[in-house]
């Protein structure tokens, strides 16, 4: 049994078959990816574990207990954190700030009335997220409003408020697209040292093969909205299907 | 101290100090001279100004750091007014169990109409308070006031009465609002030369509570609390995937809001004990919105200064009228007086709305931070040249 099960799980846009019969294990601590062509419903399928949508049909386990139904935060505060497509941050606050809001969910849960206290003065908070900013080489923009940065940094900003809430398992959409290649190199050794530290399984949607090839342990191929192959990197780089339904458009593109 | 940085000491020391000069500040023209018109500082003005500031402030706790646009806040306003009202009719003429009552009243009602509204955001969410106040309007002025059950007595508005009970009253207590005893009407005048400078009792304890206000309403910008307010403003998605539900703080901000409108609400009637179901009109309502707008939404003190100039603007533009205008202008020959005093004339006394109405547009088109904004651009304009000054004598001292 894998830490996320995803079951039977169907869901139709109108007449469009975003996903159809999905059937995904993700084992614990392992690292996961989904590829398939664009418009293939790997979004979709993410925006259905984290509580977006509800699928038409199936079931979505998380250690054992359904998501379905529960409310994103509720999600979120079972251990899932999620990485958008197009970054998704509070755009008018600092850097700091948006960092000290994901630490502050971690530790205080859904809703705390803290009215009183200066939040500058929440000595583990403060420091929690100066360390995150370090390790995300955001640290010398600690002031700047995250609107202005380049979408390379915002990915990595919402990547490290993900990383900071500790979460069991870690949803990532393409978090490298849009990023210059020393940062994307910079974001795979980040990962890999995550993995290293601590337990944490991580699903990650992937175009770019070298991110792919260089986390992922396995590899579901998602074509249509319905997994084509499911293998290790080695066997998915030769297979026939694959190239033909997925690499060989990538390689085209 | 009290638990702020040094900035926001000397922000809360500077509303403090003006706050409690303000007799002289609002009264710098000569009692006798011809601009002793444009002098604010009567005790019926300022208590405005500082009653007004509050609702001011606590709506902007709402819409500065959530971003949700209530049009309703006059419904807690009035039922301030109102509690605080039956508080003289039943109890007596101290004002702190009225001011007490308006503040848990509103608090319990902006809860209910909260959790109905707030399942709803933007402009949704705007016309559900609108709806909200609207109803609660008809209900003060003529649903709930019916002979068998008279809760606010409707158009006439809501007033102590002889045969009220006043069970605390007694002989030597004064006839009118009081706090134990020192009357809210008390005024003690001081003539300085020319001048004439009135310190009012009620003013005073106004100011007072609105100094307690600004200084919660500084805490709270501050907390963790207003962090997680201004995150809904900014992306209440991103929030919800950061296991933050949302709900629950636009809920306490609408509630927190709701009390500060009720207090104020509270001390209108405590000023002057007369509650009317007008004090819940939309136009009320409108008004919280555009004080908070033209001060600078979001901003501590903006809402403040906002609040003021409206009320300036209510009180001292329409007094102009046409024989104010004419000796204003008497020095210029008779053609050209009339056509200038032609031009003026609709934007003063009775066209105040008219110069307010221009002044909030040019502030929302060129400073949509508000006079906030403006005085933040005026202060770097100085600083700019201050330090290009200084780059040139000495270019080590980095520019700000
Ligand atoms: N909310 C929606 N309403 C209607 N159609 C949708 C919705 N979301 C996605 N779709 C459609 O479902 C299909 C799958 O979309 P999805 O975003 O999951 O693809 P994807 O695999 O993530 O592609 P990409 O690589 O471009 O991100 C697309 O055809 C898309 O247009
Ligand atoms: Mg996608």
């Amino acid at each position: 049994m894998g830490i996320l099960e995803v079951k039977n799980v169907n869901k139709r846009f109108g007449g469009l078959q975003a996903l159809g019969d999905v059937n995904l294990s993700v084992a614990e601590n392992s690292c996961h990816a989904i590829i398939g062509p664009n418009g293939a419903g790997k979004s979709t399928l993410l925006n259905c574990l984290v509580g977006k949508l509800i699928p038409d049909t199936g079931s979505v386990m998380f250690d054992g207990q359904s998501v379905l139904g529960r409310k994103p935060y509720e999600i979120n505060q079972m251990g899932i954190s999620r990485v958008f497509q197009t970054p998704e941050i509070f755009g008018d606050l600092t850097v700091m700030e948006n960092m000290m809001i994901a630490c502050f969910a971690q530790r205080d849960g859904a809703f705390k009335m803290h009215a009183i206290g200066s939040m500058w003065k929440e000595k583990d908070i403060v420091e929690k997220a100066e360390h995150m900013l370090e390790s995300m080489n955001l640290a010398e923009k600690r002031d700047m409003h995250t609107a202005s940065m380049s979408r390379g940094d915002k990915r990595r900003m919402e990547i490290a408020m993900c990383l900071s809430q500790e979460p069991r398992l870690l949803l990532l959409d393409e978090p490298t697209a849009g990023m210059a290649r020393a940062d994307t190199n910079n974001t795979i050794d980040l990962l890999k040292k995550i993995k290293e530290e601590r337990d944490i399984t991580i699903a990650i949607i992937e175009h770019d093969m070298h991110v792919v090839f260089s986390l992922a342990e396995r590899i579901t191929v998602l074509a249509q909205g319905t997994p084509l192959v499911e293998d290790t990197p080695e066997k998915i780089k030769g297979h026939p299907k694959v190239r033909e339904a997925y690499l060989g458009e990538a390689q085209v593109a | 101290m009290f638990g702020l940085t040094k900035k926001d000491l000397s922000l809360l020391g500077i509303v403090a100090i003006l706050t409690m000069a303000a007799p002289f500040i609002l009264n710098p023209f000569p009692t006798e001279s011809a601009m002793a018109q444009f002098n604010a500082g009567y005790p019926d003005l300022m208590q405005k100004f500082v009653i007004f500031g509050i609702f001011a402030i606590g709506f902007n706790i709402l819409f500065g750091l959530t971003g949700y646009l209530s049009f309703g806040h006059a419904a807690f306003l009035g039922v301030g007014s109102y509690s605080c009202v039956w508080m003289f009719k039943l109890l007596g003429y101290n004002v702190l169990p009225g001011i007490a009552l308006s503040i848990v009243v509103s608090g319990l009602f902006a809860l209910l109409i909260g959790v109905i509204t707030l399942r709803r955001s933007g402009i949704y969410f705007s016309i559900l308070t609108l709806a909200f106040a609207q109803m609660s309007f008809a209900l003060a002025y003529s649903v709930l006031s019916n002979p068998k059950f008279n809760l606010t007595n409707g158009e006439t508005g809501l007033q102590v009465y002889a045969d009220d009970p006043q069970w605390f009253h007694s002989a030597n207590l004064p006839d009118l609002p009081h706090l134990f005893g020192l009357s809210m009407r008390a005024t003690h005048r001081m003539t300085l030369g020319g001048w004439e400078f009135q310190f009012n009792a009620g003013y005073y304890m106004c100011a007072i509570i609105m100094l307690v206000c600004f200084y919660l309403a500084i805490r709270i910008f501050r907390s963790p609390f207003g962090l997680m307010l201004r995150a809904v403003k900014s992306n209440q998605q991103r929030m919800n995937y950061t296991g933050l539900n949302s709900r629950p703080y636009t809920l306490a901000a609408f509630v927190i809001s709701g009390m500060y409108a009720g207090l104020a609400g509270g001390l209108l009637s405590a000023v002057d004990p007369l509650a009317g179901a007008e004090r819940m009109q939309w136009t009320a309502s409108g008004e919280v919105v555009l004080m908070t707008i033209l001060g600078g939404a979001g901003t501590l003190i903006g809402p403040v200064l906002g609040a003021g100039l409206i009320k300036y603007f209510e009180n001292i533009f329409s007094k102009i009228n046409e024989s104010v205008l004419h000796s204003w202008f008497g020095f210029l020959p008779d053609g050209l007086e009339d056509f200038v005093i032609t031009i003026v004339y609709p934007f003063v006394g009775k066209g105040w709305h008219l110069t307010l109405g221009l002044i909030f547009m040019l502030v929302v088109i060129f400073l949509p931070g508000g006079l906030i904004e403006g005085g933040q651009r005026i202060g770097r304009l100085f600083r700019g040249k201050k330090a290009s000054k200084a780059g040139k004598s000495a270019t080590t001292e980095p520019a700000e």
